[in-house]
């Protein structure tokens, strides 16, 4: 089976307080750290499990500029078999239907019998596979937290709905799935891994090699354009304990007894 | 001024919270809008729904068709293709089938599409302003949508307030000729329902919850020790059981259970909006977070900024000592 992953570079919410700039325009970009968004390696994961047992390759796609080869490389070094980074200046400020016309056009040069995407990305919307499949007129199913291949023309899926249910459907390939963070435990990727796969080539197909035409991605054909960042304020806010933690866990052990919380 | 469509998610006749949290977000838009209410389904259950919504909507457009009996999203927005007129506005409830129909819906309208909405400024021109959150709820984002062509919106759940409004009698427009005959290339199999787990953790007064600052799998311990001190159950946020670090049964959330305590430790969890939605009741909540930012101290009742690894143990042994003490 031929499985493209769809990937993004984003700032890492774990290992990073998110900090608004002083102009208020964007993020505090410097000393973040970056990496794969979390759902997205685990499509790459899934995939990798799907072609252990049938067979094919697994390709990982992203929209992006140089900084963004360092997750190819480290998918690659999970073990997929090529890197591909689509990369061109008129691609810079796309909306999610942007994004979606420049893979829908890799996906066009290519022969992908299954296209996985991480479910959202970190500052994303949940929209890209959901659009790039209305696009290609694949099917496409959301959420999607486990994959069963019953033949070389259908999966068996099943999707996360509310309160831990699963729906399960059956789909026709090629299709789009978008995948939900769980679905399986990926692989470690030692630094000894990610230096082996160092000098591996990596494509850089530009809009032009893809015959995208260029009033249909960027910042131009954009109709959905991020303004500007701020704090949220979503309730009333808790009262801070600021004491030493002696002094806190006193502090909270009689709020606790008081609230209830002492059996 | 486009039409304004909301798209109704119903389940065994009755229509979800969310179609009247539509009509606020369309008078958000507008302030004069009149949504129409859109419903597809099947049989006498698609009918007591669009009854029920004739109080609140003034025009309600029905689709029957026994292929729509469970909501396939490629099947209903093959329907909705059909039915929509140009430029529409379309909003739905961005919940696990939102999520699933907005983005293709909007490339078959050639509308915009613009997700997960969580207040709306206003529309100038056929420009529409927004208020969208990243970063798992760390920042909110302005967001300016061109939305000339028509639009597909979808909208956090809980974010728009329902109004009170007199009681209307709306219509109930048939559409469902005009849907034709549908097919689709993902076929709904059934449901299977969430696995019991060891522990009912809707049925404790007291959670000790954990989240990703728990960092590994052997730590876990430190949080059920404090649980057996407290006479509590341990319970958790999502990443916890994406590492398989505890059942699937212990996650608070949208995608978990709904748990209704009198009191809520979470330890170092975040907050994201999807945990919060399954906290209800009103608890008690104390956040225990090392990053002073966390979404979580906006909304818990008592915070601390501390690392819970060394905070837990030392709280266990505190509970411990007053019950010896006792």
């Amino acid at each position: 089976m031929e499985i493209l992953v769809c990937a993004r570079r984003v700032p890492d919410t774990s290992e990073n307080e998110i900090q608004l700039n002083s102009a208020g325009s964007d993020i505090e970009r410097d000393d973040l750290v970056y990496s794969i968004n979390e759902a997205d390696n685990y499509a790459v994961e899934e995939a990798l499990q799907i072609t252990a047992k049938f067979g094919g390759s697994v390709t990982v796609v992203t929209v992006g500029g140089e900084e963004d080869e360092e997750i190819l490389r480290r998918e690659m070094a999970m073990g997929a078999t090529h890197g591909v980074l689509i990369s061109d200046g008129t691609f810079m400020g796309s909306d999610g239907r942007g994004i979606a016309t420049i893979l829908k056009a890799f996906v066009q040069k290519g022969r992908y019998d299954l296209i996985l995407t991480g479910v959202q990305a970190e500052d994303g919307g949940a929209q890209v596979g959901g659009m790039l499949a209305a696009m290609l007129d694949y099917p496409f199913a959301s959420l999607v937290n486990s994959i069963e291949v019953l033949d070389a023309k259908k999966l068996k899926i099943s999707r996360e709905i509310a309160g831990g249910n699963r729906e399960i459907n059956e789909i026709d390939l090629p299709c789009v799935l978008s995948v939900q963070t769980g679905i399986n435990e990926p692989r470690y990727v030692g630094m000894r891994g990610i230096r082996q796969v160092a000098s591996v080539p990596i494509p850089t197909p530009t809009a032009a090699e893809l015959g995208i035409d260029a009033a249909t991605v960027g910042a131009a054909a954009a109709k959905v354009k991020r303004v500007d960042y701020f704090v949220p304020a979503l309730g009333k806010g808790a009262e801070m304990l600021k004491g030493s933690r002696e002094e806190n866990i006193e502090k909270l052990f009689e709020l606790v007894a008081t609230k209830g919380g002492l059996r | 001024m486009a039409r304004i469509f909301a798209y109704i998610i119903h389940k065994a006749g009755v229509a979800d919270d969310s179609a009247a949290e539509l009509i606020a977000a369309a008078r958000a838009i507008d302030a004069t809008a009149s949504p129409t209410a859109l419903v597809t389904g099947s049989g006498a259950d698609l009918d007591l729904v669009c009854d029920g919504l004739r109080s609140s909507y003034t025009e309600v457009w029905k689709i029957d068709n026994h292929a729509l009996a469970y909501p396939n999203a490629e099947l209903i927005r093959k329907a909705l293709v059909k039915v929509l007129p140009p430029q529409s506005i379309v909003l739905a409830a961005h919940e696990h089938f939102g999520i699933d129909l907005g983005p293709g819906l909007s490339i078959k309208t050639n509308a915009t599409y613009v997700p997960d909405v969580l207040a709306i400024e206003g529309l100038d021109g056929g420009q529409l302003k927004v208020v969208r959150q990243e970063f798992g709820g760390q920042m909110s984002t302005h967001v300016q949508c061109d939305i000339a062509s028509g639009a597909v919106i979808t909208v956090r759940p809980g974010a728009f307030k329902p109004q009170d409004s007199a009681r209307l009698s709306g219509n109930i427009v048939d559409k469902s000729s005009e849907a034709g005959t549908l097919t689709a290339a993902r076929r709904y199999l059934e449901t299977i329902a969430a696995e019991a787990g060891d522990v009912d953790i809707t049925k404790h007064n007291v959670l000790v919850s954990i989240g990703r600052g728990i960092q590994e799998k052997d730590n876990v311990h430190l949080a059920q020790e404090l649980a057996d001190a407290l006479g509590a159950a341990v319970s958790c946020s999502r990443p916890v059981v994406d590492a398989k670090w505890l059942e699937k049964s212990r996650q608070v959330g949208s995608s978990g259970k709904t748990v209704k305590p009198k009191v809520y430790l979470a330890c170092g969890i975040s907050g994201s909006f999807q945990h919060l939605a399954g906290l209800k009741g009103n608890p008690f909540i104390v956040a225990i977070n090392k990053n002073p930012k966390a979404p979580i101290f906006q909304v818990a009742d008592v915070g601390i900024v501390d690392d819970i690894l060394e905070f837990i143990p030392e709280f266990t042994n505190k509970v411990t000592g007053m019950r010896r003490a006792a």
